[in-house]
């Protein structure tokens, strides 16, 4: 188990190395070079720029240096905590993106959660209530959730709250709850707005997993071990959940590396569509801008997110399946 | 069939239904099962052996129902043979729990998933399967699976159980049984885990174990090693044997009455030897000139079957072996079901060929 | 127990029994096997005409529209759907203009007294029909002076359906031809790392596993981001597409691949190897013809997904441009819940965008289903 664990360490920290290369090189893909944005920033701004200031401001962010050394001074930077500097908000990457960084992962994580508590029941109950009318109505549900853009479900949603519950969606709180401080109130609001993204995010989510569990499921119940332990007498619904839920869950551990880039990616898109202070928001935003060090910093940290999920992942499944963990 | 029978079979049917149609996978099985001796049913991959034991332990799949016929249970009679705790936790004083106590019970009257009938099983009625990879929980222990079976039906104490779980192992010829049931299946091999299965089928005593093809996993030497096992615990125990297969050699070695089944019926029933040695259906003759023998003439081609096992959704009329068999006569075979007949001491058939196969009120076809 | 009798007599021949009605799976051709599993599926067969009837609204687009899909009308700014009404055939109502006082624009009401009878394969603008035969005709169109605006209205006052006809075009194949394209590398490269394992598979996975390592819609968004924005239409669906195909090859060539490895450890192919055949005719005499039609099943089922994420990336302003015209395009306009409320049918583009994908799903389960016919 232990090589297992360092092994799977290692790749992790491979993948992450590699995955900083890629995010650089797209750091620096769009013609003209950050300089000359911070140029033309001033510029606008009223200010002239001289020749010497330029020579001088190029030497400073080492404009003209080797790529290599480019790329050493930027990973070099996490360490500090510094990600570079982001141009359209005059203000170092990091101190814009921490805040929001955390609020994407506790929308992700919530709708994985979400996912899960609402998947297993419904896939357990789907497969063994087969060709029932409730198999049928969720089996419905299950593609339309998957068929149905993210982005358009959340607006849809959004506009049936508006019109029908009144509410004050967008945002993470009402406009006057926006500075107060901690209270209950404030919490119900947050709430308030929060059961929007969270349902929307796990939509997708929760609709692919049940397919998955049904599936495993059935699979599952074919085998022969099910038989056996009926045949042993113990009651069906230890069966069911002792024996054959337990085996199903497995594969189900294994997708949550698939989940993740899923609920990540549409939480960016979620967020943008209600306006949500996250780092899908920030993310178009700096492309639109080419604020380029900006979109470099968050494409490392959710690739990070995902590549560190990965791993618990592993880690999880070979701790509860007893294959993996004393070797085959 | 005469003497102390622990099962009684009477005229069958299970039902499938499909979306192409009903399919009837047994058609008026008829079986007994003498105390203490082994029954071997045999017959052609699809003819419904393994429905015939999942019927009597109630655990067929759910489209598939009982739609006639009684499975009853003679409990032994002697009081030192417990009844399953289950019985006295969930269900003290129903009818049905009176009668498996007091010992005929009916177990077609019995719903599947009430506490009479998993009182059975496991405990009077116990089942190996074919895969013994498959048939183990791969999440858990060996002991833990057997110590599952035995704190349900015999004791509530763990420690006690798996005490009994290791002995179990022990009885099954297991070295070092104590490490064996901490292990996961897949860290036995292919024989350990049967023996694994048979230890499980076999912790809570019970009065009947079926066997459903438990060997052809298996390389001779293991195969031959079990059949020895099971022997051996027969006589240990007293226990009775259904041997589910298609092997005829393995028939040979471990049976003593032989039942042969094709699609759904029994066509002959008889002691192990006069099976082998006075076969009268033409099915029986055929099973046993298709097993290859060691010193035939190699020119000689192996002898096979004509034809296969007709689509189960399709209904063959009248004898259901008649467009295979060699002896088959138009006017009365394709028309007319045989009855069971008796042809010799404990030595029954279904066949046009012997006498009072006919139904007295049926009408014959002249030949043309 | 009892041994075996050493020799059994002989029987006596008799009566021939008759014929066995042998079932034909083991003689036709497997693709035929394949659409009857196919048929069977009936919501598969149901999607595959739908989305027949979506192609084919596509390719006769400007046919279908009773107005040119670009023609901005001040007028008829967020203009609501025409209403329906009956009169000899299908009519819409007339509309009367007034002068709106409080907004200081001429707004239009619907005069039910005064239907306006729709003229089918009548006279409209001109087009080019398959851009090659210049032509008037249309489906449907209206007399002089009125709308047939059976969608309403966007920002610009351009008539939706007409819209939603043109961007079928792109939608529509942006799909198709990323997963093409993707599934081509992809299946390439699973089969090439499936097959000969050792260092070349586990380089190749290593590679795979970090591309997936990256979350696929920012990823999208960056690439896309990336493309200076005053390109041509077509260059830009073309480099759309690339991006979108470069991110789904990953997933399907593991798939291929795992396709491929337990093929590979069969026993058909370790007898070809025995038999002598080579490397190059193993792959292409029996690998790859096996694993075809799980190929073809695999694509199908990432249409959906490629649709969703071209919808997606126009949606949000990174993917294809106006004046370019596609769903997600459309629905661009439908990013403020206050338009959303005021003006509903601005999203019925999504309508479309749902029933493709619901569509593409379905006939991918199908053809999954149906490629193991001797399952």
């Amino acid at each position: 188990m232990l090589t297992f664990v360092i092994r799977r360490f290692i790749y992790m920290i491979i993948t992450l190395a590699v995955i900083s290369f890629i995010s650089f090189a797209l750091i620096n893909a769009p013609p003209g070079n950050a300089l000359s944005q911070k140029i033309s920033q001033l510029q606008s701004q009223g200010a002239t720029v001289t020749g010497q200031q330029v020579a001088a401001l190029e030497k400073q962010y080492g404009v003209h240096d080797p790529w290599i050394q480019k790329y050493w001074k930027w990973i070099t930077g996490f360490v500090h905590g510094n990600f570079g500097q982001s141009f359209s908000a005059n203000q170092p990457v990091s101190s814009l993106i921490w805040g929001k960084l955390g609020l994407s992962i506790a929308l992700a994580t919530g709708s994985l959660l979400i996912a899960w508590a609402l998947s297993i029941p419904i896939g357990v109950y789907s497969a063994t209530h087969r060709y029932n009318m409730p198999d049928n109505v969720v089996t419905l549900l299950q593609f339309i959730g998957i068929a149905i853009p993210e982005f358009l479900f959340a607006l849809v949603l959004m506009t049936l709250a508006v019109k029908y519950l009144g509410s004050d969606v967008g945002g993470l709180y009402s406009s006057h709850y926006q500075h107060a401080g901690w209270s209950w109130g404030k919490f119900v609001n947050l709430f308030g707005h929060l059961w929007i993204p969270l349902i929307v995010i796990s939509a997708g989510s929760t609709a692919w997993l049940t397919r998955v569990m049904r599936a495993n499921l059935l699979d599952v119940l074919g085998q022969q071990y099910v038989q056996t332990a009926r045949a042993k007498g113990v009651p069906e619904h230890k069966v069911i959940w002792k024996h054959a839920v337990k085996n199903a869950l497995h594969p189900l551990v294994m997708t949550i590396g698939t989940t993740l880039p899923l609920l990540i990616s549409g939480e960016a898109i979620v967020s943008i569509v209600l306006n949500l202070p996250t780092t899908g928001p920030l993310l178009i935003n700096s492309l639109l801008t080419k604020d380029m060090y900006v979109a470099g910093a968050l494409l490392m940290m959710l690739s990070a997110l995902l590549v560190i999920g990965n791993f618990a992942s592993d880690v999880l499944l070979a701790v509860i399946d007893p294959r993996i963990r004393l070797g085959e | 069939m005469s003497e102390d029978n622990v099962l009684t079979v009477r005229d069958l049917h299970v039902d499938f239904s499909t979306p192409l149609g009903s399919v009837h996978a047994l058609n008026g099985v008829n079986l007994t099962v003498p105390r203490g001796k082994v029954l071997g049913i045999v017959g052609e991959s699809g003819c419904g052996k393994s429905v015939t034991a999942r019927a009597i332990m109630q655990i067929l799949e759910p489209q598939a129902t009982i739609s006639k016929g009684q499975i009853i249970f003679h409990r032994p009679k002697d009081v030192e043979h417990e009844t399953s705790q289950v019985l006295s936790e969930e269900a003290e004083l129903s009818e049905a729990a009176e009668a498996v106590k007091a010992g005929d019970v009916d177990i077609t009257e019995l719903d599947p998933r009430s506490p009479e009938m998993r009182a059975i099983r496991g405990a009077e009625i116990a089942m190996i399967f074919q895969e013994p990879m498959s048939s183990l929980n791969p999440l858990f222990t060996v002991g833990a699976q057997i110590e599952e079976a035995i704190l349900l039906h015999q004791t509530k104490d763990e420690i006690e159980a798996h005490k009994r779980a290791v002995d179990m192992l022990r009885r099954v010829g297991m070295p070092n049984p104590e490490g064996i049931s901490r292990s996961y299946p897949h860290q036995l091999s292919g024989g350990m885990r049967q023996r694994a299965m048979i230890a499980m089928a076999l912790s809570c005593e019970p009065t009947v174990l079926i066997a459903d093809e438990p060997t052809p996993a298996l390389d001779v030497t293991t195969e031959a090693q079990i059949l020895e096992l099971m022997r051996r615990l027969k006589e240990d125990m007293g226990m009775s044997i259904i041997f589910i297969t298609h092997s005829m050699g393995v028939v040979a070695q471990l049976c003593d009455e032989v039942a042969v089944v094709y699609l759904g019926r029994v066509v002959e029933r008889a002691g192990v030897d006069e099976i082998f040695y006075s076969p009268k259906h033409p099915y029986t003759r055929l099973l046993l000139r298709s097993i290859p023998r060691i010193g035939a003439n190699r020119k000689t081609p192996l002898e096979v079957i004509k034809g296969s096992i007709p689509d189960p959704h399709s209904q063959v009329p009248g004898c259901p072996f008649h467009p295979r068999c060699p002896e088959f006569m138009p006017g009365q075979c394709d028309v007319i079901v045989p009855l069971e007949a008796g042809v010799g001491i404990d030595h029954s058939v279904r066949c046009h060929l012997y006498p009072g196969s006919v139904p007295a009120d049926a009408a014959l076809i002249p030949e043309a | 127990m009892t041994t075996i009798p050493t020799s059994i007599a002989p029987e006596p021949k008799r009566a021939t029994p008759p014929e066995l009605v042998e079932s034909d799976v083991g003689t036709i051709p497997q693709w035929r096997l394949m659409v009857r599993r196919f048929r069977q599926s009936k919501l598969a067969v149901i999607s595959v005409f739908i989305l027949i009837i979506l192609y084919l609204c596509a390719l006769f687009a400007t046919f279908l529209s009773p107005n040119q899909y670009n023609a901005q009308d001040p007028n008829r700014k967020f203009a609501a759907p025409s209403s329906w009404t009956w009169s000899g055939g299908p009519a819409i109502c007339a509309e009367r203009q007034y002068l709106d006082r409080q907004a200081l624009e001429f707004k239009y009401k619907a005069d039910c007294g005064h239907p306006v009878g729709i003229h089918f394969f009548g006279e409209g603008f001109k087009y080019k029909l398959f851009g090659v035969i210049p032509t008037r005709r249309h489906l449907m169109t209206v007399g002089q002076g009125q709308k047939l605006l059976i969608w309403g209205a966007d920002r610009e006052g351009r008539d939706i359906f007409s819209r939603s006809l043109e961007g079928a075009r792109v939608s529509l194949t942006v799909g198709l031809l990323g997963v093409a394209i993707g599934t081509a590398i992809g299946a390439t490269i699973g089969t090439i790392s499936g097959y000969f394992r050792g260092r070349v598979d586990t380089a190749l996975q290593r590679f795979i596993e970090i591309i997936l390592s990256i979350p696929t819609l920012p990823l999208w968004l960056t690439l896309a981001a990336v493309l200076p924005r005053d390109m041509s239409v077509t260059k830009r669906y073309l480099l759309i597409t690339i991006i979108l195909s470069l991110v789904g090859w990953a997933a399907l060539a593991r798939q291929v691949r795992g396709k491929v490895l337990s093929y590979s450890s069969s026993d058909y192919i370790a007898a070809a190897r025995a038999a002598g055949s080579s490397s190059k005719r193993i792959i292409f005499t029996h690998l790859i013809p096996n694993s075809t039609s799980h190929i073809i099943a695999t694509a199908m089922l990432a249409v959906p997904a490629t649709i969703i994420a071209e919808t997606s990336l126009s949606f949000l302003g990174v993917g294809m441009l106006p004046p370019a015209v596609s769903w997600g395009v459309l629905l661009s306009d439908a990013q403020q819940v206050s338009t959303v409320e005021q003006y509903p049918w601005l999203l019925i583009p999504a309508a479309l965008v749902v029933l493709a994908v619901v569509c593409f799903q379905l006939v991918g389960d199908g053809m999954r289903d149906a490629v193991d016919p001797y399952a």
